[in-house]
């Protein structure tokens, strides 16, 4: 579905020549702060946030910089964090090639998903993508080496490369933090590429693309892949985080709550959906000892969001003035 | 004067061991649990409020050290109840968690809790796994298991005549479990299983296998599933009049929050098994009201058995002298449960709470006498029965 909205850019604000070097000082304190946060908040807590929003930053590849809104992006999450901790645990393997393992195992999948959803649009697409990972989701419940309900337990977190232990904290949240900073320097090149280009074409112009000449159903399936194997990435480092895997992350609901941390944050942009997931998992988490139900005031949230700032926080920020001056572009 | 320090030191040393020992001066309990999702009415609130009443029944004091009672909703997600687990031990000074509903988060928490050595007891959980080879040294499984609701549903009905089944099965490991464990025990008790029917999870529509149950002429049709797939298979069997037609239905796990839920209307008949219910005793009833003074509904098996375990664990860290885990674990394995919930209870090496379960039918509304009187006890099935010996458990911790 492509997420177009109406151009609401009536005055133009040129960058401030500094622009970019604010920009660079912005990006330096942003890494700073993730460097120092373990000491000053808990550490598993924040692992979960990079976790989450390494997921949502590569369902936004797919619906903020292509246009396609997948309902089945759990499938790949949950999916590589089974995949992972199977192989870490039951055949042994270490935490690097156990993550490498869920990350294949996700763009295999993404392969086959996205092979026959993106053979149709809008709607349709997002309904082949709810089908196909809902077929995934049953499949997981009910294969042995998934324990059903029960999922795979006690998850080994071992040695990384053999040397740095990673049941301590801080080793575990720094190579979680290294993981998170490689995969958004992935979707960062990824989207400036020539390849990144093409795609944004095709979600503003598909029929003009193909009149280019461009095979738009190889560009599609390449970003779904490319899609699909990053939200493996952050699945399968989230199993070996809590040491389980569950039926939890592949459920349609999780396919859902991708989208909302990813609308929440702003779509088509490279921070909009990190903000939105660490906003939707702080609630959660937040809220859970509160007397407050969980489920209302997220969908509260999300409706206000909706209805008062629909390019999401990051979007509205890039929409402001300061946000021009400073040079942020929005994708829509 | 030699003999004097002596003496006193002996004291000293006598005395020394009865110096209560708490840690950070309080004692605190964690309630684990789904509070906004399909588990509310299982556990939910009402398993906090019944927490909160074992200490204010206990006295609000152990050893002079104060009890808090901590409480989060898990919204079902095991990462979400890992994360607050952590949080609580590590920053919270939480000493025992417990309630813990739903499988994956029981046996998630449990983990974690032997890696920071503290207690969990679960009460909500339906797994034999958490006592079996997931078993672990500080953790205790209170209230029942999928072992226990077999051995009651499947094997004390066909005592009582029920001895031809019928399975309406949930397509997954889950409902396999319970089909086999519950088919073992129907056979092993002389009745026969003349067939089976698996039904995808969360199915809407059980027309095609309900008429499939109901010709085949079985005498119980075992519901081997859980939650809404079993309120709906149980409303619409009502509409189809298979209790009505002399066929018995038997719920595999529901409790008296979703005979409430569901209405008399619908659950008229039904056989369950649970391992409590307010209205069998004059404690049990004296017990069930001033819950529902609190709450506004009587307790189930999960509410009942979370009032246990707190009191238990209270009496335990009071017998223990400290509560320190390792003492209080030894002494939880030791003692004998003897309270509204349980009586003559004892603890298994691998954890597991052994207690007598109950086989109950639900009554007719006309038979009620006043509210909540759901169920008439059919037979009372004794721990030792409805519980798998700790030695065949598979749990590697005993010998």
């Amino acid at each position: 579905m492509a997420a177009k909205s109406e151009p609401i850019a009536t005055e133009q604000v040129a960058a401030h020549p500094r622009a970019g070097q604010v920009r660079l000082v912005l990006l330096v304190i942003a890494l700073a702060a993730l460097l120092a946060a373990p000491l000053f908040l808990y550490p598993i807590f924040l692992m979960k946030l990079l976790a989450f929003a390494l997921f949502a930053s590569a369902f936004n590849l797919l619906l903020g910089y292509t246009g396609l809104l997948s309902f089945g992006h759990a499938a790949f999450f949950g999916g590589a964090a089974y995949f992972t901790a199977h192989a870490v645990k039951v055949w042994g393997w270490s935490p690097e090639a156990g993550i490498l393992l869920g990350v294949l195992g996700a763009a295999a999948l993404g392969l086959v998903m996205g092979a026959i959803a993106i053979r149709r649009q809008g709607i349709y697409f997002a309904m082949i993508t709810l089908a196909l990972s809902q077929m995934f989701f049953f499949f997981c419940l009910q294969a042995p080496f998934t324990h059903g309900e029960d999922g795979i337990q006690s998850v080994p977190r071992g040695h990384l490369f053999g040397v740095i232990d990673l049941n301590q904290p801080l080793n575990m949240y720094y190579f979680v933090l290294a993981v998170f900073v490689i995969g958004l320097l992935i979707i960062w090149r990824f989207v400036n590429s020539p390849f990144g280009m093409i795609l944004k074409s095709i979600r503003e112009n598909e029929s003009r693309a193909i009149s280019l000449g461009y095979s738009v159903q190889h560009y599609k399936l390449g970003a779904f892949v490319m899609s699909a194997a990053l939200a493996g990435l952050a699945g399968g480092v989230k199993a070996l985080i809590f040491q389980f895997a569950t039926l939890t992350d592949v459920t349609w609901q999780m396919s859902g709550e991708v989208i909302l941390m990813t609308l929440l944050g702003g779509i088509g942009t490279l921070f909009g959906p990190i903000v939105g997931s660490g906003l939707v998992v702080t609630l959660q988490n937040v809220l859970a000892t509160s007397d407050f139900p969980v489920t209302i005031i997220t969908g509260l949230v999300f409706m206000v969001c909706v209805l008062l700032f629909r390019r999401g926080i990051v979007g509205e920020f890039c929409a402001t003035k300061l946000g021009k001056m400073l040079g942020f572009r929005t994708e829509n | 004067m030699r003999k004097f320090l002596l003496s006193t030191a002996a004291v000293g040393l006598i005395a020394a061991p009865a110096v209560a020992e708490v840690s950070d001066g309080v004692v605190k309990i964690g309630i684990l649990n789904d509070q906004s999702g399909v588990y509310a009415d299982f556990g939910g609130k009402y398993s906090y409020e019944a927490a909160k009443m074992a200490v204010e029944d206990f006295g609000g004091k152990v050893l002079d050290a104060s009890i808090e009672v901590v409480t989060a909703d898990h919204q079902n997600k095991p990462d979400i109840a890992s994360n607050i687990a952590r949080q609580w031990y590590d920053t919270e000074k939480v000493d025992a968690i417990m309630e813990l509903t739903t499988s994956s988060v029981g046996l998630a928490v449990q983990a974690l809790s032997q890696e920071k050595k503290k207690i969990t007891i679960n009460t909500g959980a339906a797994t034999t796994e958490l006592t079996g080879p997931q078993c672990t040294p500080y953790g205790f499984h209170w209230a029942y298991d999928t072992h226990a609701l077999a051995v009651g549903t499947g094997g004390a009905l066909v005592k009582a005549g029920g001895d031809s089944w019928f399975f309406l099965t949930a397509d997954y490991a889950f409902g396999y479990s319970l089909e086999e464990q519950t088919g073992n025990f129907v056979k092993s008790q002389g009745g026969t299983v003349v067939g089976a029917v698996r039904h995808p999870l969360a199915t809407t529509d059980y027309s095609s296998f309900l008429l499939q149950a109901q010709s085949s002429g079985a005498k119980v049709i075992g519901l081997a599933n859980a939650g809404m797939d079993t309120q709906n298979a149980i409303k619409q069997a009502a509409e189809f009049g298979i209790t009505a037609g002399g066929q018995r239905l038997a719920a595999l796990l529901f409790t008296l929050a979703e005979v409430h839920g569901i209405g008399l209307d619908a659950a008229q008949g039904l056989t369950l098994t649970e391992s409590f219910y307010w209205n069998r005793t004059p404690e049990s009833r004296e017990f069930g009201e001033r819950f529902k003074e609190r709450t506004g509904v009587m307790p189930n098996m999960v509410h009942a058995g979370t009032y246990s375990a707190v009191t238990q664990y209270l009496k335990a860290i009071q017998e223990a002298g400290t509560d320190e885990t390792g003492a209080v674990a030894a002494k939880l394995h030791e003692m004998p449960v003897n309270d509204v919930f349980a009586q003559n209870g004892k603890v298994g090496p691998n954890g597991r709470l052994i207690k007598d379960v109950y086989l109950m039918e639900v009554k007719a509304p006309g038979d009620v006498k006043e509210d909540w009187d759901y169920y008439n006890v059919l037979a009372t099935i004794p721990g030792d029965e409805a519980f798998l010996n700790p030695a065949e458990s598979g749990c590697p911790l005993v010998k």
